[in-house]
């Protein structure tokens, strides 16, 4: 286990290093001048001049790359041209919140998900299995942008029960937190328990299809015990796969639904940075959820080898 | 003893209770920038700035110039010295005394800090002096008309000398002004929240406690947020939400006409793209005018919520030019343009903002100037692209908005002086430079006037700018939101606001 932890370690570092010169580099070939973007409605040209020597935008791509590294690795991000705050700063404020709404909304979709999946691969072809396969295509042809500002009439503008918007933070009041997280936890979970449920039916039937499963059956153990520890261990392995891509991306922000629920997490931070050309903070927050992509994958391997030994070799 | 304790515990929940409702809860159309009054950008920045940073003068409703943290002011006859008597006995956040020595310090950060937004705006300031404790004089280069309107704005807010040293260009982080509301936090992106403050002059016109500035970038949500009760009253409301709101028993409607405009800037003489017929042809650009109806353009896109307009001033602005009123459309005069022309169907290429409401102007645009034998292609481009190609000549038609200023001269100079910063299609007219100049050096608003009418007789005739209608700033409110005054330049004064 621990050689392959390292082996897998040793992969990640080039791949953090390839990944930063990537944001980089592609940043660059955006079109229209940060200085341009931030100067204001006036464009004073002495403005545009400052912006340009304050953040060194005249320098050559490599060496701004070299002092843009420097920095991170000493844990210093650089500044938001636009409101003037450290990067690192933004982040850290952002990063619990978007990993709160990733955590809530991947809960959603395991809850739903995985039991309507394996409901539905066990009651193949029955009443239960067309009803979990209408939810999964409700749930996956719902727009999430949609689906929110639904939720926000019915429930907030009709019935007052949720706060439509106001991000709390769990410290303050745990209750005020969970009553403002808990539909965009739903509107992002519904879309990815739909995605989970039908990885998981596809698994668990070609699981259940297998003569091991026949053989438990032959036994006489009892069903629970064949669907659960024999069947959905073995089918668990595409759908932890599947689990950690959608967590990534959830990660990464989930633009849409922080914007109709005034999220304050990273997907409207870095939409307005790119609209604005606020480099440091793209570059900031897309390294930042890059980095948190690979450990997931990181940590999805080791689930693979937990739920099924025979990767270890 | 439990009786005191009953009575004390129902003050209490009384007090907290009309604290909390005394919170108004403000939603933004976008998050603010810097919250310095010196390197500040945005439009949603001054929203917050007039909650937090007095300025030496403020305007009325009908533009005029009043008092604020100066008291009087008087000219030398020359229109070279201003003198300003400040108000006594104001105090900034952090307690420091607002004086003469003090306002010669904001004033001096505004046109010395490296990267100042505000340099432009009093650059014809030449020298700032403390004439005693309470007396400040600021002597120009040449006479400069548009300063007063500039000192209503953020060239004139004041900060505190002793935080802008200590916080240097980390100012932004804790502003400190001498405003009605002090800075308690920012957590960009999801809040920015003030609290009154008591030492404030004005303090007894103050009746709430404190505001929290939340930005919706969408409408819908933001609107949603106002009727859930989760937001007290919201700013640039969509036209199209208005007659939602107007039927709303819990809600209040306010609009005003805003200082600015919306037009199409034509690429007249700028490298390549200057030479397409539109750029090159005064008979195309005005058979281009002629094809639209702009009354029909507010009706159909803004449900007749905007005003039609012609000129870089609203025809509700004093100094709107009433000699040359909105022309109505003629598509056969068009046609006929266009055959003297010697082009009958012209492509132009109009670079448009990426929005719905802006593509859906565009369209309109297209199908009317059609009828007079026009191709419009429409290119949308997201905003800094835009801005980019602009400035590099690589457009050939425009549509652009601009917020507006106070001053006349702050719509037009930027925008058709030879050397104008926004002058994007370069249009250069030494006779109206010549103009401009002259109703920059005059404060008699009718010698102004009489430039100004130069200026339109020249500038309407040519059209380096298509004008085409003037956007009103649509509020939307709870009904419980009482003392809320319109303003055009479209920001909010929050003296004597209160939440029933």
């Amino acid at each position: 286990m621990l050689r392959f932890l390292v082996r897998r370690f040793a992969v990640m570092v080039p791949t953090v290093i390839f990944v930063s010169m990537i944001i980089f580099g592609l940043q660059q070939l955006l079109p229209g001048d940060p200085a341009t973007a931030l100067a204001g409605e006036e464009r004073d040209p002495e403005v545009i001049a400052h912006i340009r020597a304050k953040y060194h935008l005249d320098d050559p791509v490599p060496m701004r790359y070299l002092r843009w590294v420097g920095g991170v690795v000493q844990g210093d991000f650089g500044e938001s041209i636009r409101i003037q705050q450290p990067v690192s700063q933004l982040i850290l404020e952002k990063l619990p919140v978007t990993v709160e709404l990733a955590l809530l909304s991947m809960l959603v979709a395991l809850l739903i998900g995985i039991p309507m999946g394996i409901l539905s691969a066990v009651k193949n072809g029955k009443v239960a299995d067309y009803a979990a396969n209408a939810v999964a295509l409700w749930g996956l042809s719902t727009p999430n942008f949609w689906l929110g500002i639904m939720l926000i009439l019915l429930f907030s503008v009709e019935l007052g029960w949720l706060p439509a918007s106001g991000y709390v933070p769990p410290s303050e009041d745990l209750w005020g937190n969970l009553k403002a997280m808990i539909m965009p936890a739903f509107v992002l979970g519904n879309a990815i328990a739909a995605v989970m449920m039908r990885h998981t039916r596809a698994a668990m039937l070609q699981v259940l299809s297998s003569d091991y499963i026949r053989t438990a059956r032959a036994k006489g153990l009892v069903e629970r015990v064949v669907i659960f520890k024999h069947g959905f261990r073995n089918a668990a392995v595409p759908v932890i796969t599947l689990g950690a891509l959608e967590f990534g991306q959830l990660l990464s922000g989930a633009v849409l639904t922080e914007q109709v629920f005034s999220i304050p997490g990273f997907g409207k931070l870095i939409v307005d940075a790119v609209f604005n050309r606020d480099y440091a903070v793209v570059q900031g927050v897309v390294l930042c959820t890059a980095t948190a992509y690979l450990m997931l994958n990181l940590l999805a391997d080791i689930a693979y080898v937990l739920v099924n030994p025979r990767l270890r070799a | 003893m439990l009786r005191t304790a009953t009575a004390v515990g129902l003050s209490l929940l009384l007090t907290l209770g009309t604290a909390q409702a005394q919170t108004l809860r403000f939603g933004l159309a976008e998050d603010p920038d810097a919250l310095d009054p010196t390197m500040g950008r945005t439009f949603v920045g001054r929203i917050v700035f007039s909650a937090m940073c007095d300025k030496l003068v403020d305007i009325t409703p009908d533009l005029k110039v009043v008092p604020q943290l100066a008291t009087e002011w008087t000219w030398s006859d020359d229109g070279k010295v201003l003198t300003m008597k400040l108000r006594p006995n104001v105090v900034f956040h952090d307690g420091e005394k607002f004086d003469a020595a003090a306002a010669k310090f904001s004033l001096e950060r505004h046109l010395t800090m490296a990267g100042s937004q505000r340099r432009g705006e009093i650059s014809a300031i030449k020298q700032i002096d403390a004439v005693d404790d309470l007396t400040i004089r600021m002597t120009l280069a040449a006479p400069f008309a548009p300063l007063m309107a500039q000192l209503t704005d953020r060239a004139g807010m004041m900060v505190s000398p002793k935080a802008a040293q200590a916080l240097g260009d980390k100012f932004a982080t804790a502003p400190v002004c001498a405003g009605p509301f002090k800075f308690v936090e920012r957590v960009a992106q999801d809040r920015i929240v003030v609290e009154k403050f008591e030492q404030y002059w004005n303090k007894d016109a103050i009746k709430l406690k404190r505001i929290e500035f939340r930005p919706f970038t969408d409408n819908a949500v933001k609107l949603a947020n106002l009727k859930a009760g989760q937001l007290d009253i919201i700013e640039r409301l969509a036209a199209t939400d208005v007659a939602e709101v107007k039927k709303d028993p819990k809600l209040k409607f306010a609009s005003i006409v805003e200082l600015g405009y919306q037009g199409i800037t034509i690429n007249t003489n700028n490298g390549d793209k200057a030479k397409s017929p539109i750029g090159q042809s005064e008979k195309v650009r005005e058979a281009f005018e002629l094809a639209l109806d702009r009354q029909a353009i507010v009706q159909v896109v803004f449900n007749g919520e905007y005003q039609a307009g012609n000129q870089w001033l609203s025809p509700s602005n004093p100094n709107y030019d009433k000699a040359f009123p909105i022309p109505k459309r003629d598509v056969a005069k068009a046609r006929a343009l266009l055959k003297e022309a010697g082009v009958a169907n012209p492509v132009v290429n109009l670079m448009t903002p990426t929005t719905g409401e802006q593509q859906q102007l565009a369209q309109v645009i297209q199908a009317m100037t059609k009828e007079a034998g026009f191709d419009v292609r429409i290119q949308a481009t997201e905003f800094a692209s835009s801005l980019n190609l602009a400035e590099k000549g690589d457009f050939e038609a425009y549509l652009l908005a601009w917020s507006g200023r106070t001053d006349p001269d702050g719509n037009l100079y930027n925008f058709v002086a030879c050397k104008g910063p926004l002058n994007y299609g370069k249009y250069c007219k030494p006779e109206v430079d010549a103009l401009l100049d002259q109703s920059r050096t005059t404060t008699d608003i009718e010698a102004r006037r009489k430039a100004w009418n130069g200026v339109a007789k020249a500038t309407l005739a040519d059209r380096p700018v298509v004008y085409l209608y003037h956007r009103k700033w649509l509020w939307a409110a709870t009904a419980k939101l009482s003392g809320f005054t319109e303003y055009p330049d479209g920001l909010v004064r929050f003296a004597n606001m209160t939440l029933n």
